[in-house]
């Protein structure tokens, strides 16, 4: 008996675990689509765009032998003449196979003056060699006998490279392979990630300190006039980006509304420089984003009764107490969703303060796009991604440790 | 629907087999940077050519782009045939064999040309300056040199640069005292590109930027800035169009060059030969500069040209002799590491 009942509930036990796994695979079924375009759209290209950030195959594809050759290099004296000949036959090929150019790009990234050194060395190989391949390079330009121009070769060899990854943080490789601070007039990124970080939170301050207020008001006024208010929080929310920050333009420039209105009503004798500063970038992104901080408070504001804050009262707690005490603990789940929207956004703004801040007030954003369109140096582009990436990925674990990723709440 | 799709079909096919005929007979085309500057082009060169020559070519214009060129190149589907370019394509795409090395003998030898217009793989179209823009309204007494840009006491206000490192680190060099002929000399030595820094960091509470060539006289018309460096052709446009005042200074202002250059392996080389023969021709580059204020390149045309136009040219030899040409083998070389600089000293 107590087998065969052991039997008959493992056997239902089996049919409940397959049902499940149905019902599993069925919702697994339903959000495929979604995973799919997910995983086609976002994570394969961003991975990919990632990966540039240390993948470095351009000179080994267009300079094999050498790049090879070059391994064997303890980077001290100059490397044997079976590299020197590897250069030639890999510089003559990629000349005639039209290669010569990313390679040139790639090393000119690392030494200043490579491009030149590599094309002119190029033109100036003669058909066959006459004497060995050293004597050659070095009487075709003396820098093919410095350990510098093997250095680059070598930290260029792939398939992967740090140079990238290391100027993002503002450090370099030196020739013998130690890691040395970029030269101080050339060291930015550190500044700048710190001062996206700055811009970030002093928004996300303002937001809440502006967008706190407004969604209690919303929410403890009756339902008719509190819609009637949310219309002119989320006017602006369906506004393009670019329209209102172009109207901020239109606001602070120097023969803007502003200053007309000042100068003629007599408060200043000449225009203020409003635009192109660290206020203007606050203001701009403060007025952009303070929807998304709005509308989470309110929703979580909507479900507090106000029953709560009357009990309170009528238990003798003072007005500000019971509104410490009982109401705004309860904001909290909304306050965090405000602060991690508004905080994440800010971190990639671009376009607000490129169009109204000054040269110093620029994001990473900025410095992003700079690399990735105007330069076309995708290996900097993607590192300084993968910075501010990383950055935002290590605050938001801090975020969920203080504050708890699950008590955030939209409503 | 049977019907329908069988006469799609034969259209189709019909449109390939017309399309291939065009590939193997293709009219010769001409590319160059379009706007106010294309529409002169087809007046003064584009449809006199035709006439002459009875040579069908089509003109099309572009952005510029070192990459298009490759592309074009790399696709194997090139069908361009002479393209206008600027300085630093023509370097490059020379390096890298995308153009054909001109017959100089053809078009009347390289010593009849400006000396930066004579390239082994190009010709020079146009000539243009960065140069030092002033309101004449605003400040009577103005600024004669980039020294008097530096000079807030006498010109108080802003003053607009381009952003990037390339013309202005020149600009710093000749406000501080070197000769325009000395500047990429200097700026080869670590210590001339740190005295080019310093120079910029004395202006720098005074400096805004503009990115685009619109920008130097809508910032001057504005009261934005009361000095820009601005490229020669936008300010006469403005006081041509918009009835502006606008000044120049021409001393220690920096010049560029565009080129024709021919794709390689073009089908229509004969014919794009004649093309530049044809625009180099003294006779008709001097039609070109009363239309738009660019310089033009070769030695005899400037004489010719009408001299209502010729003190707004950056060729009238007045200005000429006063003016630096941009150096493109020294930018190619230094970009990277000067771009990361400049950024830095920017962002500080």
């Amino acid at each position: 008996m107590t087998t065969g009942g052991g039997a008959g509930s493992s056997a239902l036990a089996q049919q409940l675990d397959s049902a499940e796994r149905a019902k599993k695979l069925r919702a697994f079924l339903l959000t495929a689509p979604l995973l799919l375009f997910l995983l086609l759209t976002f994570l394969a290209p961003i991975g990919a765009l990632l990966t540039k950030s240390f993948v470095d195959t351009d000179l080994a594809a267009a300079l094999p032998r050498v790049t090879k050759e070059i391994r064997r290099w303890d980077g001290r004296a100059l490397p044997d003449e079976a590299t020197f000949a590897a250069l030639v036959d890999d510089v003559r090929a990629a000349r005639s196979a039209g290669t010569l150019a990313p390679a040139a790009t790639r090393l000119n990234y690392d030494v200043s003056g490579f491009r030149s050194l590599l094309f002119a060395t190029g033109r100036q190989l003669p058909e066959t060699l006459e004497a060995p391949a050293r004597e050659t390079l070095l009487a075709i330009d003396a820098r093919w006998g410095e350990t510098e121009a093997w250095g680059a070769i070598a930290r260029a060899a792939g398939p992967t490279t740090s140079l990238f990854l290391l100027a993002a943080v503002d450090l370099k490789r030196t020739a013998d392979g130690s890691l040395a601070g970029a030269p101080r007039e050339e060291a930015i990124f550190v500044q700048v990630l710190g001062r996206t970080f700055a811009i970030a939170g002093a928004v996300t301050v303002l937001c809440l300190l502006l967008g706190y207020p407004l969604a209690y008001v919303l929410a403890t006024l009756p339902t008719r006039s509190a819609n009637a208010l949310l219309v002119l929080v989320l006017l602006p929310f369906w506004t393009s980006l670019l329209v209102r920050t172009s109207a901020w333009i239109v606001l602070l420039q120097h023969e803007g509304v502003i200053n007309s209105a000042l100068l003629q009503a007599g408060a200043i004798a000449a225009p203020l420089e409003m635009l192109y500063r660290r206020a203007a970038v606050y203001a701009a992104m403060t007025h952009v984003l303070l929807p998304f901080m709005v509308l989470p408070l309110y929703a979580v504001m909507k479900t507090i009764p106000p029953v709560h804050m009357r009990a309170a009262l009528s238990l003798g707690a003072r007005p500000m107490t019971a509104f410490w005490r009982v109401y705004a603990p309860q904001t909290l789940p909304g306050v965090g969703a405000g602060v991690l929207m508004v905080f994440i956004q800010a971190l990639g703004y671009y376009i607000t303060p490129a169009l109204v801040g000054g040269p110093d007030d620029q994001m990473l954003s900025y410095f992003i796009a700079f690399y990735a369109s105007k330069t076309i140096n995708w290996g900097m582009a993607a590192s300084l991604s993968l910075a501010l990436l990383a950055a935002t990925v290590a605050l938001y674990y801090v975020y969920d440790r203080l504050v708890g990723i699950d008590r955030i709440r939209m409503g | 629907m049977k019907t329908r799709a069988t006469t799609l079909f034969i259209a189709l096919g019909a449109a390939l087999a017309l399309g291939a005929a065009a590939v193997q007979a293709r009219d010769l085309s001409v590319v160059s940077w379009g706007g106010a500057y294309q529409d002169a082009q087809k007046e003064v060169y584009f449809k006199p050519f035709m006439e002459k020559t009875k040579i069908k070519m089509v003109d099309e214009s572009w952005d510029g782009g070192i990459g298009v060129l490759r592309a074009k190149m790399q696709g194997g589907a090139n069908n361009w045939d002479v393209v206008q370019v600027e300085s630093e394509e023509l370097a490059l795409g020379c390096e890298e064999g995308l153009f054909e090395k001109l017959d100089w003998a053809r078009l009347g030898g390289r010593d009849k040309y400006l000396k930066d217009a004579a390239h082994d793989c190009g010709v020079g179209a146009i000539v243009y300056n960065f140069v030092l823009g002033y309101d004449g309204d605003k400040i009577k007494d103005g600024p004669k040199s980039w020294a008097d840009f530096w000079d807030v006491k006498k010109f108080p206000g802003k003053r607009a640069l381009r952003k990037g490192p390339k013309t202005n680190l020149e600009i710093a060099l000749i406000a501080d005292g070197v000769a325009p002929a000395d500047v990429y000399k200097t700026l080869s030595t670590p210590a001339g590109v740190d005295r080019a820094f310093n120079k910029l960091s004395q202006l720098k509470p005074s400096l805004i930027w503009w990115e685009k060539g619109a920008q130097p006289p809508q910032m001057l018309a504005s009261g934005e800035a009361v000095m820009v460096s601005a490229y020669n052709g936008r300010i006469a446009a403005a006081n041509k169009t918009d009835k502006k005042n606008f000044r120049m200074s021409w001393a220690g202002s920096l010049y560029t060059v565009d080129s024709w250059v021919i794709m390689k392996g073009s089908p229509n080389k004969a014919q794009a030969e004649q093309f530049l023969a044809f625009v180099s021709d003294p006779a008709n580059q001097k039609n070109l500069p009363p239309r738009i204020p660019y310089g033009v390149t070769h030695n005899a045309a400037t004489a010719l040209v009408d001299k209502a136009v010729l003190p707004d040219l950056p060729t009238n030899p007045a200005n000429l002799k006063q003016s630096l040409y941009i150096s493109d083998k020294f930018w190619l070389e230094n970009l990277d590491k000067l771009n990361q600089r400049f950024n830095a000293w920017l962002a500080k």
